[in-house]
């Protein structure tokens, strides 16, 4: 069966995920270490200690992430982080700094490495790259790649792939995204956030709901229709094209999430070994329900029986779903 | 400190191209990345400009280096990125995937679009033989700092991004197909009609990014003349110059008489303002700030 890992923002999500049937979580530290910074979220020392000791008594493993980019001058941090997921008996970290991996790999040889989507591996010579010079044991790929080229990738590679099926979607390549700290200062690679809550504003004005972030506004929508939350590359701007005509709209992607529940066949068969939930900053009621739903679905998958549809419409965001670069339209 | 001009970013014409390196041969930068930074299917109608270009660029002095793409996927681009290896000039990998193809001891330059945030990846890149290394753009400058000291110990010339619309992302999907409704595998090369990247406006009309085929740059020129003093200070070897259309040859000259001292920096917005009129001038992210912050 392929793995389900799925999101833990909290020990009590963890413990949720658990229970509805995750065979792996995953999670970070309560610090810039990972790339879901976000405050009220993440795990303590003492808490990982006991999500593992948890996670472990039902059989399932869990992933430390420590996948933002460590500062210049202030590496400590990110190495404590990688030393105390080992030492706290994480099955896997989850890395995405070359830097980082190295200093992984030479001080903790016994620990499995994950590379993180942040990584942006997203062909099969960066994959075999990472795996022969660190020893990376799985890939989660970038969610730029189509099915086929994820079936091509792991014809030519021998480390498991994990890929995300449900959840936020990044349209640009993640960890390769500047596009957050050229609004408000912060970012995924240097903070562990995107588009920050700390940066947005919503107003009402003449008739319209506005929501910005920093200086720009995002998203305007009539009053009484719900204005998303202004992620960057989700917001609806316009474009002319000198020529007279203009183009307004969702110009990078519609506020869309992903839901590839009835691509899980295809990825089978495409040789991923594990799906990926996104979303440590959503409630354990949201995981659990996520969880019970996917695991379904990967029964289903093993049994070759057809995947349960529409099953998850309600928990999108913004009620529209996207299966995005899986299909190869999408581009 | 001295100058290099990074890779074009925009589908430019093969003509356009050959006129931009024959103008270039001539300005005080001391180094020029040529090659294809974003889409592959824009290569077919202008590598062939490419010897012609790296000659004349020799012959007046200039290192030159070849760029890789910045995302790689298909066969076919991994194909070009090993075959760039096998030119004999040096290669910039605009993607960490192209290590892969690296001959053994072989030198390499780094660009801005590979994620060089500390001096752990610094040092290790070092060790596989990276001579030269620009920085992201949105590094603020106490990182900046830290990573030329870490490069002047480890024998790396660290660059930061000097001037032009900053590399913000990458993308498998092109927003250039999607303004004219269409596919990235139909899109008709509908790039090559904004040769300085299509703006994309706030719906309040505010200028905010630029959209360029699976790139998307800032809107704002980021400059960091005005921060040169700090930068000099800081032990970095060189300002990134970033290829447009219009007098870009004035733009390096510019910066070469910032360097000697022959321009104080209070007074090269005001000239900058000259040669590209209109422009908005930005350099939030050496001071911490949002990278569209305005310069004052």
């Amino acid at each position: 069966m392929m793995e389900l890992v799925c999101p833990a923002g909290t020990p009590a999500a963890l413990r949720a995920a658990v229970d509805a049937g995750a065979h792996t979580v995953y999670c970070g530290f309560a610090d810039e270490t990972n790339a879901r910074n976000f405050p009220g979220l993440n795990f303590s020392r003492e808490e990982l200690a006991e999500g593992v000791a948890y996670a472990h008594a039902r059989g399932a493993h869990v992933l430390v992430a420590i996948n933002t980019f460590p500062r210049a001058g202030d590496q400590a941090l990110w190495h404590r982080a990688v030393a105390d997921a080992a030492r706290l008996g994480a099955d896997a970290v989850i890395l995405a700094d070359p830097g980082l991996i190295a200093h992984a790999a030479n001080a903790h040889p016994g620990l499995r490495l994950h590379l993180s989507v942040q990584a942006a591996a997203a062909n099969p010579d960066a994959i075999n790259f990472y795996a022969e010079t660190f020893g990376i044991r799985r890939v989660v790929l970038p969610r730029v790649l189509s099915v086929e080229e994820i079936t091509a990738i792991n014809r030519e590679i021998d480390v498991e792939t994990e890929v995300f099926v449900f959840g936020g979607l990044c349209v640009m390549a993640e960890g390769r995204c500047s596009l957050s700290s050229y609004a408000t200062g912060l970012s995924p690679n240097m903070n562990g956030v995107c588009s920050p809550a700390s940066h947005v504003a919503y107003a009402d004005v003449a008739g319209n709901h506005e929501a910005r972030l920093g200086d720009f506004l995002i998203h305007r929508t009539p009053k009484g229709m719900p204005v998303p939350y202004p992620t960057l590359c989700k917001g609806c701007f316009t474009s002319a094209d000198g020529k007279g005509d203009s183009q307004t709209g969702h110009i990078f992607e519609d506020p869309a999430s992903l839901d590839a529940t009835r691509l899980i066949p295809a990825l089978q068969k495409a040789g991923v070994r594990a799906l990926k939930i996104e979303g440590r900053q959503r409630s354990r009621a949201y995981v659990a329900q996520v969880v019970r739903a996917f695991r379904a679905a990967v029964e289903a998958a093993e049994q070759g029986a057809p995947m349960p549809e529409g099953l998850l419409a309600r928990l999108t965001e913004g009620q529209a779903a996207t299966t995005g670069a899986y299909a190869k339209t999408w581009r | 400190m001295d100058l290099t001009v990074g890779p074009i970013a925009f589908f430019w014409s093969a003509e356009q191209v050959r006129a931009f390196y024959r103008t270039l041969a001539d300005t005080p930068v001391q180094r020029v990345v040529i090659g294809e930074w974003v889409c592959s299917k824009r290569l077919p109608f202008w590598q062939h400009e490419i010897p012609a270009a790296v000659e004349v660029l020799q012959a007046a002095g200039k290192e030159v280096a070849l760029s890789t793409l910045t995302l790689i996927t298909l066969k076919r681009e991994r194909r070009q990125t090993a075959e760039l290896f096998a030119s004999g000039l040096p290669v910039e990998i605009a993607d960490l995937g192209a290590l892969k193809h690296l001959p053994q001891g072989a030198p390499f330059w780094v660009g801005p679009t590979v994620n060089v945030y500390n001096e752990g990846t610094l040092e290790w890149l070092a060790a596989q033989g990276a001579q030269r290394i620009c920085l992201p753009p949105e590094l603020p400058l106490e990182s900046v700092a830290q990573l030329a000291q870490a490069g002047r110990q480890a024998g790396v010339a660290v660059e930061v991004w000097g001037h032009g619309r900053a590399p913000l992302a990458i993308s498998g999907r092109c927003y250039h197909a999607r303004l004219h409704d269409r596919a990235k595998d139909s899109c008709q090369f509908v790039c090559a009609e904004d040769p300085d990247g299509r703006t994309v406006e706030t719906l309040e009309g505010q200028p905010f990014l630029t959209v360029n085929g699976v790139q998307t740059l800032s809107y704002t020129q980021m400059t960091v003349a005005r921060q040169v003093d700090a930068l000099r200070q800081a032990g970095v070897a060189a300002l990134r110059l970033s290829p447009q259309p219009g007098d870009f040859a004035a733009v390096t000259r510019l910066y070469a008489r910032l360097l000697d001292k022959g321009l104080d920096p209070g007074d090269a917005l005001a000239d900058l303002r000259r040669i590209q009129p209109g422009a908005i001038f930005a350099q939030g992210f050496l001071e911490g700030r949002p990278g569209a912050a305005p310069c004052p």
